[in-house]
């Protein structure tokens, strides 16, 4: 495994994180205590861990009681870098990471040019290194160029730094491609990640196929599109045993074959951004291109199935989808408008909309945006226990605050959520034992 | 004479029936019905739009509905400017916000749009300082287009509620047809639609309509038959297998039209494609057909929404500060 991106400040001495609610999704630990990291390393934790027996010259944060907890791993999330710096840079988009309790960045390969080679995994992973506050690890793509025709060189790419493989919100709709990428990636154990649409059933198609886009007589994609895909890659990865990600699921029915798919014990996975949960079609209203998203919103129906596979695991991972889009690709007629919503700074307050509701509890949430996706992607991160890198973000669970788009520090501000009350404030996030993120020095500051 | 001392419809644009209530839809009737009247009299209309810009910016080739709304504005004494979308900078890569601020610096009263794109309309009365007239955008609203059906439907049968009316042919890309069916449901007529299920959206039922996929059931004890155009390239094989078998199953005859009752109405948007949705008989049927009639209304119709929206605007500029701006 090649070293993962640092943050560009040197180690820190000794930071004790005290009184703290420590929670480690993995193992289940929910309790009281401190917490020390020392030389970018998690290296003494639990009840009696307390500032009176900390090294000297420690840092001691007081956490007055807030959760501390491994920081969380985004697995998609689309970087302006190369190609599209107007619209995001792995500055930007560092910041805005470092800002929301994120630690690490996991890259999607639609990028200009597309990531299907060696010199472009190292690229970002370097750049990153130099530029952003969190570590980013890209996907590589599946095929060049995403064509979907010819496969990327998936050994040498995973040698050089690629986390998955993934076409973004290309499918790979070949039935052979698909078929060898996920048979030659088995040899491996390497993760193909599919976007789950059958692109001949959702052409032209611009939202969730139904009432809305019949009242606005907008092209639908139906629902049928993205089970069609899943239920044929199901096939693919019997026939394969290679490892295969749905990387946004969004209908009810998908996560129905995702869940009979586990049951027969297939290495079968699944991503949820968090607009397919807290958000359904009718969000588009009046053509808010601000809610169009890939795949796109469904019904009242579809959302809640898709709280219910959260709830239950069928869905193993929340991700950000982080997709920067400025004025230029949004305001245009709903047909003509980019899709995405910039997800990095609200992924946090909405999940955690699953917990204040009582949809999940807070360990069973927070392991999907640490433990699994670092489990699945195979990263070191995730884990709030002794030798862990010392990737940490503390939050006040309870506090309240206002979506206000344009506070984010993310560049590209195309959210759905300004103004949506939420709960969740992250205090203070730490990457490899250095606070990227300090929300009361930021208020000092600002003052 | 100016029809109507007071108007209930205070929107400052148009751009769709959806939304609109019965009463604000029964206003602009009741203007239309004044103008048609007048304009088949011998005193010209006063000119209410003295003074007023109307632009016709079309992005999608129209002969008939730019040149109703020409009419229409001239005919209230508007300056009417058009504006086609090949001889303008849109082609030139000017998105449609763009167009917008150019349009804006013109000081148009009314700005009548038609676009490819469904919601088009809408993005564009967001940035317009003046009222915005929807002409048809993608296949989402043309509620003029449903405002001349519905007066032409009146003027015949004295009322619309509990008409039966069937909208036949390709509902699934008309806008024509989803303007006619939010009108008419709310007007209290009953809807029916006829189509195969290729071409009609997916739960277009939830719209307040019976869907039938057979022209005799769906025509029968009808009041009037309003058929839709079907594109030449919709025919082959995409949606419906050819135009014959279109012609066979769907195109309006007199066998199929002797299911409806004996005095039904047939209509259609136009422009017709004789032969294949609906045959030449029928259409130029004197006694049945009502599609040269929905033409002339067209115009008092379309008289009546600029006359309304420019009244909601409050008094026009004057030629001088015109000149000085």
């Amino acid at each position: 495994m090649t070293p993962s991106a640092l943050p560009p400040a040197a180690p820190s001495g000794p930071t004790l994180f005290a009184n703290a609610r420590l929670l480690d999704p993995a193992s289940g630990r929910d309790e009281h205590g401190g917490c020390l990291v020392n030389d970018g390393l998690i290296v003494a934790l639990g009840a009696d861990v307390t500032a009176a027996n900390a090294p000297p010259d420690t840092v001691v944060v007081d956490c007055q009681g807030n959760c501390l907890f491994p920081g969380l791993i985004d697995m998609c999330a689309t970087i302006g870098e190369p190609g599209a710096a107007h619209k995001e840079t792995l500055v930007s988009i560092g910041d805005a990471a470092a800002a929301s309790g994120i630690t690490t960045i996991v890259s999607t390969p639609d990028t200009e040019p597309v990531v299907d080679d060696m010199a472009l995994v190292q690229y970002i992973q370097q750049r990153a290194e130099l530029m952003s506050a969190v570590r980013v690890r890209p996907m590589a793509a599946i095929t060049k160029n995403l064509n979907g025709e010819q496969m990327t060189e998936l050994g040498l790419l995973a040698e050089a730094g690629a986390v998955a493989f993934t076409d973004a919100t290309r499918a790979v709709a070949d039935a052979t491609v698909m078929r060898r990428a996920l048979s030659y990636a088995s040899a491996k154990g390497l993760l193909i990640v599919q976007h789950p649409e059958e692109p001949s059933l959702a052409e032209e198609g611009c939202m969730n196929e139904g009432e809305v886009s019949t009242r606005l007589g907008l092209k639908g994609i139906p629902a049928a599109a993205e089970v069609i895909m899943i239920e044929r890659d199901i096939r693919l990865v019997e026939l394969t045993g290679g490892r295969y990600h749905v990387a946004q699921i969004s209908t009810g029915a998908a996560v129905d074959a995702v869940r009979r798919a586990k049951a027969r014990g297939l290495p079968i996975t699944a991503g949820v951004a968090p607009h397919h949960f807290a958000l359904n079609e009718t969000a588009v209203g009046e053509y808010r291109t601000f809610a169009k998203t890939s795949p796109p919103l469904r019904t009242e129906d579809d959302r809640l199935a898709v709280v219910e596979g959260i709830a239950d695991g069928t869905i193993d991972v929340i991700v950000s989808a982080h997709v920067p889009q400025g004025v230029e690709s949004k305001r245009l007629p709903f047909a003509q408008a980019a899709p995405g919503i910039a997800g990095l700074e609200t992924m946090l307050p909405l999940a955690l909309e699953l917990v204040h509701n009582g949809h999940i509890s807070l360990l069973d949430l927070l392991r999907t945006m640490t433990a699994r996706p670092a489990e699945l992607l195979g990263l070191p991160g995730g884990r709030l226990i002794k030798e862990a890198p010392a990737d940490l973000a503390l939050m006040d669970l309870d506090a309240p605050w206002q979506v206000d788009a344009s506070r984010f520090r993310a560049k590209s501000k195309n959210t759905p959520y300004d103004d949506r009350p939420v709960q969740g404030q992250v205090l203070r996030t730490m990457v490899a034992g250095v606070t990227v993120f300090d929300a009361h020095a930021q208020a000092e500051a600002a003052e | 004479m100016t029809g109507l001392a007071r108007t209930d419809f205070h929107h400052p644009h148009l751009l769709g029936i959806e939304g609109l209530s019965a009463s604000e839809i029964q206003t602009l009737l009741d203007l239309g019905d004044h103008y048609v009247d007048l304009n088949r009299g011998d005193v010209p209309a006063e000119p209410l739009l003295a003074n007023r810009t109307q632009i016709n910016l079309f992005f999608e080739n129209s002969t008939r509905t730019r040149m109703s709304f020409e009419l229409a504005g001239k005919q209230l004494g508007a300056r009417v400017v058009n504006m086609v979308a090949e001889a303008s900078s849109i082609k030139k890569g000017e998105t449609l916000l763009d167009t917008a601020m150019t349009l804006n610096a013109l000081h148009p009263d009314v700005l009548v749009v038609r676009h490819r794109d469904s919601g088009a309309a809408a993005l564009l009365a967001q940035k317009m300082n003046c009222a915005v007239v929807n002409a048809g955008d993608g296949s989402h609203e043309h509620p003029t287009q449903a405002l001349l059906d519905a007066l032409t439907i009146r003027r015949r049968r004295g009322n619309l509620e509990g008409q039966t009316v069937a909208i036949c042919g390709d509902i699934l890309h008309s806008r024509v047809a989803r303007s006619n069916i939010h009108l008419l449901v709310t007007l209290g007529a009953h809807v029916r639609l006829v189509a195969p299920p290729t071409l009609l959206p997916p739960l277009v039922e939830r719209m307040g309509v019976d869907v039938y996929h057979n022209m005799h059931e769906g025509l029968t004890g009808c009041d009037v038959v309003m058929m839709l155009r079907l594109q030449t390239e919709r025919m082959s094989g995409s949606f419906v297998p050819s135009a014959r078998e279109y012609l066979h199953y769907y195109g309006l005859d007199y066998d199929k039209l002797a299911a409806a009752k004996d005095d039904a109405l047939v209509m259609h948007p136009g422009p017709m494609n004789r032969g294949v949705e609906i045959d030449t008989d029928v259409a130029d049927d004197i006694n049945r057909s009502v599609i040269r009639e929905q033409v002339e209304i067209g115009v008092a119709v379309r008289m009546a929404c600029l006359d309304v929206l420019c009244r909601n605007r409050g008094k026009p500029r004057t030629q001088d500060t015109e000149d000085a701006a």
